[in-house]
């Protein structure tokens, strides 16, 4: 078959992961073609977005091709997390949800851009440049799995992996109108992830459905043995094939729906979704989560932070990786990181490394632990009386590059609503409800640890009842 | 004013598990320079820690032989420092929730039993090894740059924590002999300092005998050996006493002590004071070691050193006692005695006569025949029995069967002989030298090619001398 | 919560980072204003709250000791700055 008719029936941009695998199961095409159908697809229309760090040539695989986000190790392709300090580098090892694509025969077609470290929310932070919101060029595709989303969205690839700390899967998706989850923590393995926050760091799917969502969630889960923080799932994934809610519970936390700054747009567009879900047959009922929401975002910026200036202290340009030189050993390593380094890096090093230091750390650190235990507890006492919560993804749609950046604190804002959850190692699936201002908004569906499969089932029948076009409009 | 040393140890002891802490690299000599090295151990981007089971159950183990408590939840922590031996720029190690807690150390002394508080053994992996190269010192100053080899990085390592409870440099190092001992029969570690399996750090200080105050101590490191700590600790005393009783101050401070010249080095204090900025592991769960596990583990416990050293203590001094524990001997000795030899004999006999090595494989019931006849039989066919002792079958019957020659008719001339051919040592004898007695009967054994019975020539000897 | 100058600079000697003049500057603004915001989680009494540590309540995580196939030499170094030998090298640690 001809690459021009390969073209007529790869539609990158509505071809679904699942219907390009049943492409391939019947020999329509091949999986080399698939690949090359998005390499061309790339070649058009990546030069204006830069969703991806590098591109693979020659598939690895028969299966349906799949872009992996740059903090996600992969043997012998170079592999980044948006930073210069390890520009060159080449794992010689692959994460295990690299392998695992691998051995489901998913070859890998690129490394997708990200925020430095996976921090921030703009993916503006990367060492080598933003990348760009596929329904509109001139706004950010969310961050930091701007690159993995954008992809999604722009047809660059059919599915892709991202990394979730406080809302990276989920606050892109929302902004480039695709499905995203954020799984259950421990249930995807985070060996070989590039870490930024090691007790929030959690790897999942970004897909055009909530069904290719589920099935790419179903290839990288379950227990590594080379990470001892993750589990077996206690149930398999089931692909949601239902379109009706009846008997689920749904609740709308007051704060999570009320706070300020969620632009009237996006309240609207979630409202109907809510109402949607009431015509499906679900029970919706009001409650409350006020300390989550009060102080998530204070507890999430001195955890993740003191984390993360403890997993980048291996970054000291002696085993890999960037180096400058110095008279000294110290000297060395003192201009390794600054030169390495970003501005968003350099600043959660400094904030992670005063909130542990002698005479804070029961003041921020060890404050910030108990607060996550009220967090915690806010959630479970909800799932007492609902099985999934729901609330915008992002306060806003997309905003204008540049817009945030020069404001730590307002772009942390962002992740105003994804970061509760995230903090109760809890999943949460990002689904397009509608648009605001011709830009995707995206509804946050929560539910307990390992109840994946009734986010499925919501998102999906949700997703069939909104009818969201997910192929931005300029590309249509 | 008399002043009482006060000593805590911090011990460090590598364990022999067949893989490292957290990774499953060959643990242990032997590979060339980082090729025992992975992902884990190189703090490559990603990778994670993964315990060790047996590292684990050996550290409790070890804190149950020592008497600790075994707290329900052990928690790992993040030792933050920069330096390239630490590949993360953490160490993983227990802190505020270690295994174990509160123990003791009973050390037999001449005073009676002594204890020795452990406050704390816990787990923790170690550190790379770095080499410093060029300079014109060959000191690490004078360093023109350091080469890192990551074999060791991760080698499981229990750290033991005394109180501050011992008062001699003899007690320091009876005490580092039992530990060891107890180690090693644990089966968890060699722990030979010369190998750096086993590391020893002393903080002391003194105080006015008597009082019981604590006052600033100084850390020593770098000893490599029971008897380089014991010397460091008495030079360490007497600089502090030497300090207060010029009217100064001790400053804590810590140092490097050289055992070719006795001397203490202090090192540079550093630019900004520590801040390791400790917390919990994120990487890692809790160990939570169930009930079940801890009571095999205590069913698997020897006898302990202490133990036995009073057991042994009835028939022979501490310092016999001693030396057959920490030698591994005494076992063979008991079944020996129990088989019908005179204790004091046998006790010196095998300290004296035997490997440490070769105390398993001796049949202590052929021991025990060699030791009744040992004077009986020429002395270097008792030399020659002992020297194949060990191996397996081995029958004391055919030496015992050649009796050595007690006839002083045969004796007498061979012993006029050597007087007369050794003027100036009977001489220095007669002088008051009757150390010299040895000199004569091992010249008259050789003489008759060690076939005289030793006991004899040496009344013999005497007698001519004697007047 | 204000953050001085000094301590900026004294965090930034801990995390290793060698800040420049204006960099200094800015991040004493920055953190300052950060703190002030994440500071807020000290006005909830939380005494009697024990810390999460980890969002799953796991425990006894750990393998059996047995070795695998170590890296190898060639990828042990395949992104080594500088390597001598079989061995990293590294400026003098004075
Ligand atoms: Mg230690
Ligand atoms: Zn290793």
């Amino acid at each position: 078959m001809g690459v021009s008719s390969v073209s007529s029936v790869v539609d990158t941009l509505r071809l679904t992961a699942e219907e390009a695998a049943g492409l391939v199961e019947r020999k329509e095409v091949t999986g080399a073609e698939l690949h090359r159908a998005y390499l061309d697809a790339a070649a058009e229309r990546d030069p204006e977005l830069h969703c991806y760090l590098r591109l693979v040539d020659e598939p690895n695989g028969d299966g349906v091709p799949v872009a992996l986000k740059d903090v996600i190790s992969t043997h012998g392709i170079e592999t980044t997390a948006g930073s210069k300090i390890l520009a060159g580098y080449v794992p010689q090892f692959d994460s295990t949800v690299a392998a695992r694509c691998k051995a489901a025969g998913l070859p890998i077609i690129g490394k997708t851009n990200t925020d430095e470290f996976a921090m921030g929310s703009s993916t503006e932070n990367s060492a080598y440049g933003p990348t760009r919101n596929p329904w509109d060029p001139e706004r950010v595709p969310g961050g930091s799995g701007g690159g993995s989303a954008a992809a999604v969205s722009a047809g660059l690839a059919p599915w892709a992996l991202g990394s979730d700390t406080g809302g990276s899967i989920k606050q892109p998706s929302a902004l480039c109108g695709n499905v995203g989850l954020r799984p259950t923590y421990g249930t995807v393995s985070r060996y070989g992830i590039v870490a930024f926050a090691s007790s929030l760091d959690q790897v999942g799917p970004v897909a055009k459905n909530v069904r290719d969502c589920a099935l790419l969630y179903s290839l990288i889960a379950g227990r590594d043995e080379r990470d001892s923080t993750t589990v077996e799932l206690p149930e398999p994934v089931r692909l949601p094939e239902g379109e009706d809610l009846s008997g689920l519970r749904i609740g709308v936390p007051k704060e999570l729906n009320e706070a300020e700054g969620i632009e009237p747009g996006v309240t609207t567009a979630v409202q109907n979704a809510i109402e949607l879900a009431r015509s499906l047959g679900a029970e919706v009922g009001e409650c409350e989560l006020p300390r989550s929401v009060e102080y998530g975002l204070a507890c999430y910026y001195l955890i993740a932070p003191a984390e993360a200036s403890s997993n980048l202290a291996r970054y000291d340009g002696v085993r890999y990786g960037l180096r400058v030189d110095g008279e000294s050993y110290r000297e060395m390593v003192e201009r390794t990181r600054d030169v390495g380094f970003g501005d968003e890096p350099k600043r959660r090093i400094m904030l992670g490394t005063y909130a542990l230091s002698a005479g804070y750390f029961d003041a921020f650190y060890g404050q910030a632990q108990k607060v996550r235990t009220v967090i915690a507890r806010e959630h479970a006492a909800a799932f007492e009386r609902f099985d999934v919560l729901v609330s915008p993804t992002s306060p806003t749609v997309a905003f204008k590059l540049g817009e945030k950046a020069a404001n730590p604190l307002a772009m942390y804002l962002s992740d105003l609503l994804t970061i509760p959850s995230c903090m109760a190692g809890l999943p949460g699936l990002n689904v397009p409800c509608g648009l605001s201002e011709g830009l995707p908004v995206g509804l946050q569906l929560i539910g307990p640890q390992f109840s994946e499969n009734t986010l499925f089932r919501t998102g999906h029948a949700l997703e069939q009842a909104i009818g969201f076009d997910p192929v931005p409009e300029r590309l249509r | 004013m008399t002043w009482q040393p006060v000593v805590g140890l911090e011990i460090h002891v590598q364990l022999k598990t067949r893989t490292k802490m957290f990774c499953r690299c060959a643990n242990g000599f032997g590979g060339g320079e980082n090729t025992q090295t992975c992902p884990v151990c190189l703090a490559l981007p990603g990778a994670l820690p993964v315990p060790n089971r047996i590292a684990l159950e050996w550290t409790l183990k070890l804190g149950l032989a020592l008497g600790c408590e075994i707290p329900k939840r052990a928690v790992f922590a993040r030792k933050n420092y920069f330096y390239p031996d630490s590949p993360k720029g953490y160490q993983i190690s227990q802190y505020d929730l270690p295994s174990c807690v509160n123990g003791r150390m009973l050390v037999p002394s001449s005073a009676g039993d002594h204890e020795v508080g452990i406050v704390r053994a816990h787990l923790e992996e170690d550190a790379a090894k770095t080499v410093h190269v060029g300079g014109r010192t060959g000191r690490i100053g004078g360093a023109e740059h350091s080469l890192v080899d990551f074999n060791r990085v991760g080698t499981p390592l229990v750290e033991i924590v005394t109180g501050p409870d011992i008062h001699s440099s003899e007690d320091a190092r009876r005490f580092l002999q039992l530990l060891r001992q107890t180690i090693v029969e644990l089966g968890i570690s060699d722990a030979e300092m010369e190998k750096g399996t086993l590391r020893v750090d002393a903080n002391v200080s003194v105080r006015p005998a008597g009082s019981a105050e604590l006052r600033t101590r100084c850390e020593l490191k770098n000893m490599n050996s029971f008897r380089f700590v014991a010397q460091g600790i008495d030079a360490e005393v007497a600089r502090q006493i030497a300090v207060y009783e010029a009217g100064g101050e001790v400053v804590q401070e810590t140092y490097d002590f050289d055992a070719s010249s006795g001397a203490l080095t202090a090192r540079r204090s550093k630019e900004e004071a520590d801040d390791y900025r400790y917390f919990p592991e994120p990487d890692l769960v809790p160990v939570e070691p169930p009930a079940e596990l801890v009571e095999r583990l205590r069913g698997e416990l020897p006898e302990l050193p202490s133990v036995r050293i009073r057991r042994l203590e009835r028939e022979l001094d501490l310092d016999r006692a001693l030396v057959l524990v920490t030698g591994g001997l005494d076992r063979l000795y008991e079944a020996t005695v129990a088989a019908g030899a005179e204790p004091l004999p046998v006790a010196n006999l095998i300290a004296n006569r035997l490997a440490t090595s070769a105390g398993d494989a001796v049949d202590a019931s052929q021991l025990a025949l060699l030791v009744g006849a040992r004077d009986r039989i020429p002395r270097a066919v008792l030399d020659d029995a002992l020297s194949h002792i060990d191996e397996p079958g081995f029958e004391a019957a055919p030496y015992l069967a050649q009796e050595a020659v007690s006839d002083t008719g045969e004796l007498e001339p061979v012993i006029a002989r050597i007087i007369d051919a050794n003027p100036g040592q009977v001489a220095a004898y007669r002088g008051g030298k009757e150390g010299l007695l040895g000199f004569f009967v091992g010249q008259v054994l050789k003489e008759t090619g060690g076939k005289a019975n030793a006991r004899v020539v040496s009344e013999l000897v005497r007698e001519r001398l004697g007047a | 919560m204000a953050i001085t100058r000094e301590e900026v600079l004294h965090v930034a000697k801990l995390a290793r980072l060698e800040l420049s003049g204006d960099e200094v500057e800015r991040l004493t603004l920055e953190l300052g204003a950060i703190l002030e915001a994440v500071g807020k989680v000290a006005e909830l009494d939380l005494d009697d709250v024990p810390p999460t540590s980890h969002p799953l309540e796991l425990v006894n995580a750990w393998r059996e000791d047995e070795p695998y196939d170590s890296l190898g030499l060639d990828a042990v170094f395949a992104n080594a700055p500088q390597r001598e030998d079989d061995l990293f090298r590294v400026p003098p640690t004075t």
